[in-house]
């Protein structure tokens, strides 16, 4: 087997044997139905669309949050305890080490999205959902996920510490979500660059309605390779340090 | 097997390793010697392709370690001074996982992961989740882990630390067992562990080779007088008993090894053994003399005398 899928596998064999795993997935389940039953399903009466958009962008907050302390163990952990050398000393790529942990949180994450699919069952029960909603919505999970995963592991391979790993990809996440904000303070051309930079508003949005563009998908992609990149970089880095 | 020039490695400002150079040869035991600090383990990780040094050049099996580390870790058990061991898994499943990380064959993995465990005596603990193994134990699969693939060279960074004297001696068998078939590269400050397992060592102090050779060479060269160590012991203050005896006949030095209130180590080369004389000399010139002895052995004392500038008051 390949190396990469090697090194998931474990990673994602930890997960599902530690407590963390099921502590993080229970957190989000809990507070993502508590929000869709306050916010998204309270209030005025509304169509089963709307109902659905709301879902997503809780749950979208949710899968940002849980992607920082999924990832925060990736390399913090290994290094922690000095079982990264296990890998770095074997004959596996740094890249290789990097993604093969990226895909384990970003695995584990789908999971935990997977168990999610009960709200919108539930939207059905009493009104309409439209497959292409649902699946252009949690397309749009997926994405934002992975491209915070990818933070995330960037941040773990900064951190010392699983906490200074969380802080590290919790500020870098704030921060590119955040970037909207400038869109108002600045002119253009960097009001424009503001606002294809950051994380969530203009990029979920679609996905939120139930659209896929291209340009958004490919967003996120980028962010994802470009989080990957500078971690492998930082791992790189480390073996002159 | 091993040829080292030049290597020199920096942290930040501060040099870990200074101009290292040394060659290996294969089916070699090599014992690498130095005090805590003294570069060991950052020569080790650079061997082991785990860090990349500041300059020098490193091959391994004819092949540059900077160059080619994908290659050179194919060749290369490592087990570095914290063994790398993930407690959730059990023996079997962890040494699996490393056999293919690796690259045994699928085919291979159940037979060689069977091999170490039989090699490093934990095959009693194939099911046993690492995290409740003891340390012995857990030291034993580290060892495993490093021999799983059947490189052709081993480096283990201070083996037998944390074991018990029993355990100690168990490890020292099978690292000697691992002759021939290995080339083996094993760090320690404990010097009785270092001569009895390995064919020749390379001392190492502040980021330099003080010293290299096998044991009878290293202490030929560097038999200054010590032909005989003595440690005593005196209830007074060291300033008497050290007059007393640099004073005696035959005796090259005395140096002050530790000092507490009302009892002074005394550490005294000489070249015959003057004991006797010694105390003597003491309980005659009003000393009160607590214990003598002979000293430890040959090589400690060489070791001791190597790296003595920088660590003891002489």
């Amino acid at each position: 087997m390949n190396a990469t899928l090697l090194i998931a596998q474990r990673e994602l064999g930890t997960y599902l044997r530690s407590m963390t795993g099921y502590v993080i997935a229970a957190i989000l389940l809990l507070v993502d139905g508590l929000l869709f039953n306050a916010l998204a399903l309270g209030g005025d009466d509304k169509l089963s669309a709307a109902v659905l958009a709301n879902f997503f962008l809780y749950t979208s907050g949710l899968t940002m949050i849980s992607s920082v302390f999924i990832s925060m163990r990736l390399v913090a952990e290994e290094r922690q305890t000095g079982t990264l050398v296990l890998l770095t000393s074997s004959p596996v790529k740094d890249g290789q080490i990097i993604i093969g942990k990226f895909l384990s949180g970003l695995a584990f994450l789908a999971m935990v999205l997977a168990l999610t699919i009960f709200m919108p069952l539930l939207i059905r029960v009493n009104g309409k959902v439209s497959l292409g909603h649902l699946g252009a919505g949690y397309l749009g999970l997926l994405l934002l996920g992975s491209a915070s995963m990818a933070i995330g592991t960037l941040g773990s391979t900064l951190g010392r510490t699983q906490v200074l790993a969380a802080i590290f990809s919790g500020c870098m996440v704030t921060a590119m979500v955040l970037c909207w904000m400038l869109v108002h303070v600045t002119e253009r051309p960097l009001n424009d660059l503001f606002a294809s930079l950051a994380l969530h508003n203009k990029h979920f949005q679609p996905f939120q309605q139930g659209t896929i563009h291209l340009r958004d998908v490919v967003y996120y992609l980028m962010v994802t390779v470009v989080g990957l990149f500078a971690a492998i970089r930082v791992m790189e880095a480390r073996r002159w340090r | 097997m091993i040829e080292v020039k030049g290597l020199t490695k920096y942290y930040g400002e501060r040099p870990a390793i200074r101009d290292l150079s040394f060659a290996i040869d294969k089916g070699e035991v090599i014992g690498f010697l130095g005090l805590n600090g003294a570069g060991k383990s950052t020569t080790l990780k650079i061997l082991g392709c785990v860090l990349l040094p500041t300059t020098g050049d490193v091959t391994v099996d004819g092949l540059d370690i900077a160059r080619n580390p994908h290659e050179v870790r194919r060749r290369i058990g490592f087990l570095p001074d914290q063994p790398p061991l993930y407690p959730e898994m059990t023996v079997g499943r962890y040494l699996t996982f490393v056999a293919r990380l690796r690259g045994v064959s699928a085919g291979d993995v159940a037979k060689r992961v069977a091999e170490a465990e039989e090699r490093t005596a934990t095959r009693g603990v194939h099911d046993d989740p690492i995290g409740s193994l003891s340390h012995g134990y857990r030291q034993r699969v580290g060892v495993a882990q490093a021999l799983v693939h059947r490189p052709k060279l081993l480096i283990l960074d201070e083996p037998t630390s944390g074991l018990d004297p029993r355990q100690i001696v168990e490890m020292r068998s099978m690292i000697r067992d691992l002759r021939g078939e290995h080339t083996v590269l094993l760090s320690s400050h404990i010097l009785s562990e270092i001569s009895q397992t390995c064919d020749r060592l390379l001392i190492i102090q502040d980021g330099e080779i003080v010293d290299q050779g096998t044991e009878d060479e290293i202490a030929r060269r560097n038999q200054r007088s010590a032909a005989v160590t003595i440690e005593v012991d005196v209830a007074s203050d060291p300033d008497a008993a050290l007059a007393v005896v640099t004073k005696l006949p035959g005796v090259a030095r005395a140096v002050v090894m530790k000092q507490a209130p009302g009892l002074t180590s005394l550490r005294v080369e000489a070249a015959t053994d003057v004991r006797a004389q010694i105390a003597r000399a003491l309980v005659t010139g009003g000393i009160d003399l607590v214990r003598i002895d002979r000293g430890q052995g040959r090589l400690e004392a060489i070791f001791l005398q190597l790296t003595e500038s920088k660590e003891m008051p002489s």
